[in-house]
Order: structure tokens, then sequence, then C-alpha cells
């Protein structure tokens, strides 16, 4: 399994999903820069947080115009895992690769701080091979986490099952209580109906090293690994 | 050398940009001659305090600038450098925004996290943590609100998108502040101790560069405003107030990170106060070179802009660079990649003079030298007096205020203190975590541990100043901030390595403003000595003041906020201040006093300021911070928390809430109980301890000489004094965690 990180100008998480992956969870990774077109023969594709182009238009809004990104939707299209973090969901969506669209946060500011969210989806491999029920400390950074799409959206999501995790409490229960963004139904990650695309607001790879105290995330991508590799 | 569009300056126009009429003699005299307009610009903000440190610097020379782990000295370079093993070198550095986020919290805020990152990187280093240190005025006034609101905005705005993480900081409210914020701004890097960076010029015929953002009309003066005190008409000097880009911030970062890895770059400085006249003119001066520079290649933003405006933009995200000649490809590919402007303006000369020229015709001709700081900008040492405040404030004792009927209502008080409640409301803005090296995160610590990738290190940073202290015995209070700032790094796990100042003051020229500033420079002077941090640099703002109602001045609080950096030698050292197990044992390290001196107590419970400082030993100190590094290296605490604001009470509930865990303890007879749970005297540290490790932990402690009391036990959540019931720890960090949020819910529009 070979891993392409995207950057961006003004990707700023870059450097972390690379050291997560590569130093960490021991797969071969490479950059791709966004001016270029080549995948470089990447089986997965990364796109990751930051403020790409600055987001002064919209978050995510100018980076999907960026050459590489013609050749991650084809990528995407032929059935290759994309997967998007944070600024990269907000791409994703901005790309059409994931249905809905990432909102200001109801709080109208920025947050950053751990949360909890829980696997929701059993055919997506990003969260089927994780513990059901249970709530996964994985910290969010975002000023526009409000996951919004209309109610027909949402159905077809809920029936397809490609919800991919909740925002939840420290016991994994879903309470509205605990949403930090507004997200409509506590939705913190989202993939396509072939469930080859992901994308998410938290940041699994800032709970990936145990000197943060925290692995979470770790066991995020080692639940994916493994079925990539089964 | 006056031309058709250089007129000659005046006095009146020397006066109006803030020089003395001395100074504006001593110009004629280095250049012979009488300066042109644009010669009066640069040399007027060279020479504002901004720049020139004129009335400062012979004081600041007394601090201690050697260490065993310096490589770079005091004020050589933009920034400090500590050598940290393996190679790697830290950067730091801590900077005021005072004046700009007065007027323009949002951008003023901004700017100064851009400054301060721009001063690290152009090393060479690249920024890994930040932190940030604010002052306002009271909680529940609406103005206050509103700065609170913008500078938090600002802070978080620019450093989030910029990609470092705010990893520590302290927030204090206080009239003093009212109208007068302080914004100090701190930025630690890291840098291949090869591929540092130089400020200076060499190298004659060598090609001289201006990088990143175009040049525009804001900012113009900014460093004379600086230089003045803020008063009602401030507003008026809102374009003298910069606008930030982290986008092209960002883009700047990385590009810089790229030069340092070729050999192509001479040096390079970031276009901060004076733009392009204070990095052409003290990078000559630092290599003991000159420049010729072509203004008219400058990238503009608008059409028409005058040489003089040119020459005093502050427009922010711009680097001047020398590059070796013939490796000036190198660089423009690298700029060029990450589109950003990369254009020659310029060569080195032999020197001494910086001549700037306009379309072919030499509008500025001046020795570099003869502009800066340790050349020929004016050194001052202004009248000092000791203020009737300060004998007043001594005379205070314990006995003149009475102990409060119920100690449960004031502890309560206490809590929902906005200078002791969690800042919670402001540090959730800023994206703490970028970079997965904030080890502190899950792990709450009194120094924020930042993790140094590809290395067994990690380092400690903390910003600490109690103005309060400081205000009420300069001197002390100033020995206390940074002998605090060390005891926070040494429960962290780490070892005290060296000082970053921000100095904040009132009018240097008003005697008892100067009084305040020498007191505190002694102290600091004292503690970095005895504790072996030497001060590797830092900022001064002066003038953070207003007129009063009679029409005097009044200078805030003096702030000298202490920035200090720490070394773990290995990550396993990392120490943290929340309780873990019921049951544990809670000893008090240090000795338990009859002293309430100002303290938030005193102040907020009993309408007190003027006190004596709380007490303070060097001596005592420097034990107790040796007996904590071998508790921590022997592994004998499970949590650790030095005892401050608000004292010993809550010193407790902060090491209870995170896993919401309470105490059972006993106060001491011989002490009055307010005095033993609220009183701020310093050298104190809590620490629990497991009952099995008990016996070893007390004969550490008793080797070291550290006085010991045992307090009582961990609890399951439920708080105990002297058997009287205080509550119970979740109710205590109910309030404890929202009282900022919930003043700020209830502004009045």
């Amino acid at each position: 399994m070979k891993f392409g990180v995207v950057v961006f100008p003004g990707s700023n998480c870059d450097e972390d999903i690379v050291h997560t992956l590569q130093n960490i969870l021991g797969q071969e990774v490479q950059k791709l820069w966004h001016k270029e077109t080549d995948l470089k023969g990447s089986d997965f594709v990364v796109i990751p947080g930051g403020f790409s182009y600055g987001d002064y238009l919209r978050s995510g809004a100018i980076a999907r115009f960026s050459p590489i990104m013609d050749s991650v939707i084809a990528h995407a299209n032929k059935g290759g895992y994309v997967m998007g973090i944070c600024n990269g969901f907000q791409i994703l969506c901005e790309a059409g690769l994931l249905p809905g669209a990432l909102l200001h946060n109801n709080t109208r500011k920025f947050i950053c701080k751990n949360t909890f969210i829980t696997p929701q989806s059993h055919t997506c491999m990003i969260s089927s091979n994780l513990e059901f029920g249970r709530g996964y400390q994985i910290p969010i950074a975002h000023g526009e986490g409000n996951y919004y799409a209309n109610e027909g959206t949402i159905k077809s999501l809920n029936d397809n099952d490609q919800v991919i995790f909740r925002y939840c409490q420290e016991d994994g229960q879903i309470t509205e209580s605990v949403n930090p963004n507004g997200s409509v139904q506590n939705i913190a990650g989202v993939c396509n109906i072939g469930k080859n695309v992901f994308g998410m607001m938290p940041h699994p790879e800032r709970a990936a090293d145990y000197l943060l105290n925290n692995t979470d995330g770790k066991e995020l991508f080692e639940g994916a690994l493994e079925l990539i590799k089964a | 050398m006056a031309t058709s569009t250089e007129q000659l300056a005046t006095l009146d126009q020397a006066k109006e940009m803030g020089l003395q009429e001395a100074e504006f003699n001593d110009i004629i005299k280095v250049l012979g001659r009488t300066p042109n307009f644009t010669e009066m610009c640069i040399y007027s903000v060279m020479w504002s305090e901004h720049c020139s440190y004129k009335n400062s610097i012979n004081l600041l020379k007394t601090l201690p600038k050697d260490g065993p782990h310096m490589l770079v000295k005091a004020g050589e370079e933009n920034a400090g450098l500590v050598d940290i093993g393996e190679g790697l070198g830290c950067a730091f550095k801590i900077e005021s925004h005072n004046h700009p986020s007065a007027i323009e919290p949002y951008q003023g805020a901004a700017t100064g996290v851009g400054g301060i990152n721009r001063d690290i990187f152009t090393m060479g280093a690249r920024p890994i943590a930040q932190l940030n240190s604010l002052r306002f005025g009271k909680l529940d006034d609406d103005k206050t609100k509103w700065l609170l609101e913008g500078v938090v905005k600002g802070i978080g705005d620019y450093g989030n998108a910029f990609g470092v993480p705010v990893v520590a900081g302290e927030v204090f409210f206080d009239e003093t502040y009212q109208v007068n914020p302080l914004v100090n701004a701190m930025s630690v890097g890291i840098v291949k101790t090869k591929n540092v960076i130089s400020a200076k010029a060499k190298g004659p015929g060598n090609a001289v560069y201006i990088v990143g953002s175009a040049t525009g009309k804001d900012g113009i003066q900014g460093a004379s405003f600086a230089s003045k005190d803020i008063s009602a008409d401030s507003a008026d000097d809102l374009p003298s107030v910069q606008v930030g880009d982290p986008f092209q911030e960002k883009l700047l970062l990385e590009a810089s990170m790229e030069l340092a890895e070729t050999d192509a770059v001479v040096g390079m400085q970031d276009m901060g106060a004076a733009g392009i006249t204070c990095s052409t003119s003290e990078m000559s001066a630092g290599g003991g070179v000159g420049m010729d520079i072509q203004l008219d290649k400058v990238p503009l933003r608008q059409a028409d802009m005058k040489p003089f405006e040119i020459l005093m933009s502050e427009s922010q995200e711009r680097m001047l660079v020398v590059v070796q000649k013939g490796k000036e490809q190198i660089v423009e590919d690298i700029f060029e990649k990450w589109d950003l402007h990369a254009v020659q303006i310029g060569v080195v000369t032999e020197g001494p003079m910086l001549r700037i020229y306009m379309h072919g015709e030499k509008v500025v001709e001046v020795p570099a030298d003869s502009l800066v700081l340790g050349g020929g900008a004016p050194v001052y040492t202004r009248e000092s007096k000791e203020p009737a405040y300060y004998a007043e404030g001594q005379k205070f004792t314990l006995d003149q205020i009475a102990e409060p009927s119920d100690l449960v209502v004031v502890a309560r008080q206490l809590l929902a203190n906005p200078n002791i409640c969690s800042k919670r409301w402001v540090w959730e803005q800023y994206d703490t975590m970028v970079g997965t090296n904030n080890m502190s995160t899950n792990k709450p610590a009194d120094a924020a541990i930042v993790n140094i990738k590809g290395s067994n290190k990690a380092l400690a940073m903390t910003v600490d100043c109690n103005a309060r202290y400081v205000y009420n015995d300069p001197e002390k209070g100033t020995e206390i901030a940074v002998a605090e700032a060390a005891r926070n790094i040494v429960c962290a796990g780490g070892e005290p390595s060296a000082v970053t100042n921000c100095l904040n003051f009132g009018n240097p020229y008003n005697p008892e403003v100067y009084w305040q500033f020498e007191g505190a420079i002694k102290g600091m002077g004292k503690a970095c000595e005895a504790l072996k941090t030497p001060v590797t640099g830092g900022n001064v703002s002066f003038y953070n003041q207003t007129a009063g109602e009679d029409g005097g001045a009044l200078p805030v609080f003096p702030t000298p906020t202490i920035g200090m950096i720490g070394i773990l030698a290995h990550q396993n050292l990392q120490a943290t201040l929340d309780f873990k197990y019921k049951g544990d044992l809670i000893f008090l390290l240090g000795t338990a006093r009859n002293d309430v001196n100002s303290s938030e107590y005193l102040h907020s419970i009993h309408g007190i300021l003027n006190s004596p400082a709380p007490y303070f030993d060097m001596k005592e100190e420097l034990t107790l911070q040796g007996c904590v590094k071998e508790l921590i290296k022997n592994n004998l605490v499970n949590a650790i928390h030095d005892v401050s604001d608000g004292g010993l009470y809550i010193t407790l509930c902060e090491m209870g809430m995170p896993r919401g865990l309470g105490f059972d303890i006993v106060t001491d007879s011989e002490i009055r109980e307010d005095a033993f749970l609220f009183g701020e005297s310093q050298s104190r540290i809590v620490v629990s301890v497991t009952e099995d490790y008990e016996d070893e932990f007390i004969d550490t402690v008793v080797e070291h000489g550290v006085e010991i009391t045992l307090l009582g036990h961990v609890t399951r959540g439920k708080l105990v004094v002297d058997e009287k019931h205080f509550g119970f720890i979740d109710d205590a960090k109910a309030i404890y965690d929202n009282v900022i949020g919930e003043a700020m819910a209830h502004k009045s529009e």
C-alpha cells in the first residue's frame, strides 16, 4: 500500500499525517505537490488539514481547482482510496467527491479540543473494523466543521450506511449536548456511495503518537490497514 | 543633498515625528548637513524608542547574557538561540503588539503573531510552538469584551492558519489595562545549527532581495506610533496598524525553510517595524557594510507611492534577503515554487553608506551605522523617583484585615475570579495541537511540554508575570516572575535554560515609571543570575498608559513578562499536575506563611491593592527546585503543581479537576486560615504521593532540607478543609470552567 499526501499551499497538517503513516504505522508515504498531476502510483491519497490557499473565499473552494485534484478525482472514480481530514474533507465536498458541505460552526468560533466520535458505518473500511458503541477520543480543530446536507441526502447517507462517525459522549452515547459545531445528526464524517472516498473533520493523526498520551486515532488507521491488507 | 523632490527637513517636522531638538541637531552633525524629508523620516523611526531602545538599553545591558547553552548572544540576531544538543538549536523570542491591539484588536494581535514568528523563521528555525500573554481591563466591561474577543480571534485566525500550535499563555484582567491592553506573543522554533541564517549583510557585490508580499501604505510610521502614549486620539493613528495575511506567512515560512537548506543566503531579516528602512540599515550596520537600494524595483500594492512611504511601510509578510552573488537563481526558483515575490532591489556595498534611489535619483544617503542601536542611535538614562505608593504599601500587615467568617464563600468567589478561573474560552479558539508535538494536551502540567521529533528530548516552556506583585515591588516582583517561570518548568520535568522578556511599562520620561523599570531590571538580573537562565533577547514596550481624568498620565502596572524555555533531557521526565488516585497522600513542599501580600484574595475580596510583594527568598526557591528535580527523576510523585495565583486552595482544586478527584486536608494552627488557603507566599509546591513510596519520598525531601507538611489525602470528589465541607470538585470545576464564556455571552449590544 502506497500512500500519497497532497500538499497545497496553506496545508499545515501534511507533516503530521506523513509522520503518522510513515513513522508510527510504518507505511510508504510520498508527498504530492498541488501543481503536479502525477499521483506517482499512490494507492491511497490523503488530503490533509490546513488552510489551503488561505481559505479566504470558502474552505476548500480554491483547492479543488488545483492541477492535482483532477488526478485525485480520476483516482477516486476508478475506485481508488481517498481520505480527506478537516480541510481535506471540505475540499472533497467542494470537489463533489463527497455529499454535503461544511458550514461555519454554530458557535461562530474556531474550536480546537478533544471530542469523542463513535464508528457508524459497518460497510466502510475506515470505521467497520472499530469497536461499535465505543467513544474514540479524536480532537477537532476547525472554524467550518458544521456538516450540512439536505434532508434527502441525509436520508440516503443513512440508508446507504455512508455515515462513518458521529460525535458522542466519552461512553459512546450520541447526544446533542456533545455536538461541538452544529453538525446535522452529530455527523463527524461520511463516505461516498462506493465506500472508497471518506472525509472526517476530527484529526485521527493527532491521536496517534503515544507521546501525546492518546492513541485512539492510531487504532482507527490500524483498523483500516488491517482490512486493506486482508 | 536636497533635490527637486526632496525638501530639507525642519526642526518642526522632526518634533512632529517624535524627535527632540537635540536629536535633530545630532543628525545634522552626523550628516554634516541638514537631512532631507525622507532622511528625516528614516532617523525618526530608527531613533524611536521602538527601534533604538534608547531609554532602556543601558539597563538591559546589565542583564546576564551568557550561559553554557547559548549559541547566539542577546541582540545579535533576530532571536535568542539555545543549544539543545544533537545538532539542534532552539530559537525563541517574545514581542509586544500592545498599541495596535488597543485600537484594532483583531489585526493588531494577528500581526503581532506574524511578526514574532517571522523573527524565528528568518533564522532558519521552524516555529513549533507559540505562547501568549494577554492583559485587559475588567472583564465585566463591554470595551474589554470587545478587545478580548478581537485579540483572541486575531491570534487564533493568524496562528491557526499559519499552523503552529499555541501551547501556553496567561490572561489577566485589571482596570489598569482598561484603555491599553497588553498583547505579548512568543514563538519557539527548532533549527539545525548548521542551517542558522544570520541577520547580517556581508560581501560587497552580493544581491539584496525583497521577498514575500508587495508593499502598500499600511503601517506607515508604526514604530513611531508604538513610541507614544495611547490616548483618546489614538484611533486617528489607525493607518499605522498593519494588516496580516497568514497564508502569505505560511508560504514565506516554507520558502525560508527551503532557503535554509541551501548555501545561497548570506543573511536574512524580517521586515517588522519600519520595514525596508530598519531591515536595510540593521543588516548593513550588523555586517559593517553599506547598501545601494533601488526603491522603484520594490513590488507595490498601489501606484504612486512616495519614497518615504515605501521606506516606512510596515506591510506584513516581507523579508530582506542578502544573496550570495551568482546564486540568485536558486533563491528565485524557491520563491517561484511558493508563488511569492522575490525581487532584487539592490546590492551590498563596501559601506558605510546606505544609499537609496528612486528612478535613478538618490533620495537618501546616510551612514547605516548612525541609525542603529549600538551604533549612532541615542542612548539615555532617565531620571528615576520612588513613587509614594511604594512606601505606603510596605506598611500593610495581615492584622489590618479581618478574617472572613465563611471561607467556603471566599473559596467559591476565588474560583470564579477571572484571573484565577480557566481560560478555556480563550485557548479553545487556538489550534493547540497542530504539529502533533504538544505533549500537554492530555497531560496537564505547570509548563507546556513540546516534543522534539526525531530526538528523545522535549522542550518545556512558559510565560509568567504577576504584574500586581511587580507594581507593589518592582524588584522583588520581577524576581518572583522569573522564579515562578523556572518553578513551572521544573514542576513539568524540565531544566530551566534561558529567558526572553517583554517589558511593558509606562512612559519612561515619567521618573516613577523609570523607577519601576530600574527595579524590574535589577530583580530580573538577580533572578536570572541565580537560576542560571540568561536573557537572550526580547522587546521593550514603553508608553503603555493613558491620560487620566485629571489629565495626568496613568501608567499600566509595570509588566515584565518572562518567557522561559527549559529542556527535558528525556521525554519520560514529563511530570503532570493532576491527582491520579483516590487515597494518595497530599504534601506541601516549602513553608506556609502568614502572608496574603499582593494576593488575588487581598485584592478581590478585601479590595486592597497596595501591600508588599509576597514572601520570596531565592535560596529557598533554589533548594526547593533542586528537590523537585530529584523527586521527578526518581518518579516519587504522582502529581505536582506549584502554589500561585489564588493560593493553596486553588492549587488543590486545579489538581483535582482533570480527573474529578477531591481532597481532604488540615490547615496549620500557627497560620491564619485565610493566609494558609489563599495567600500567595512563594516557593511552595503541592505533590501527591502513593503511600508505598511515602518513606522514600520523605527521605529525599528531608535530604534536600525542604520543609514538608502532610496536608491530607486525595478523595473521590469531596473537598474538605479541617473537617469542613467545601463542596464537590465537579461543582468547583463547573464554576472555574465557565467564568469567561459566561461573561462573554452577556455582552450588551
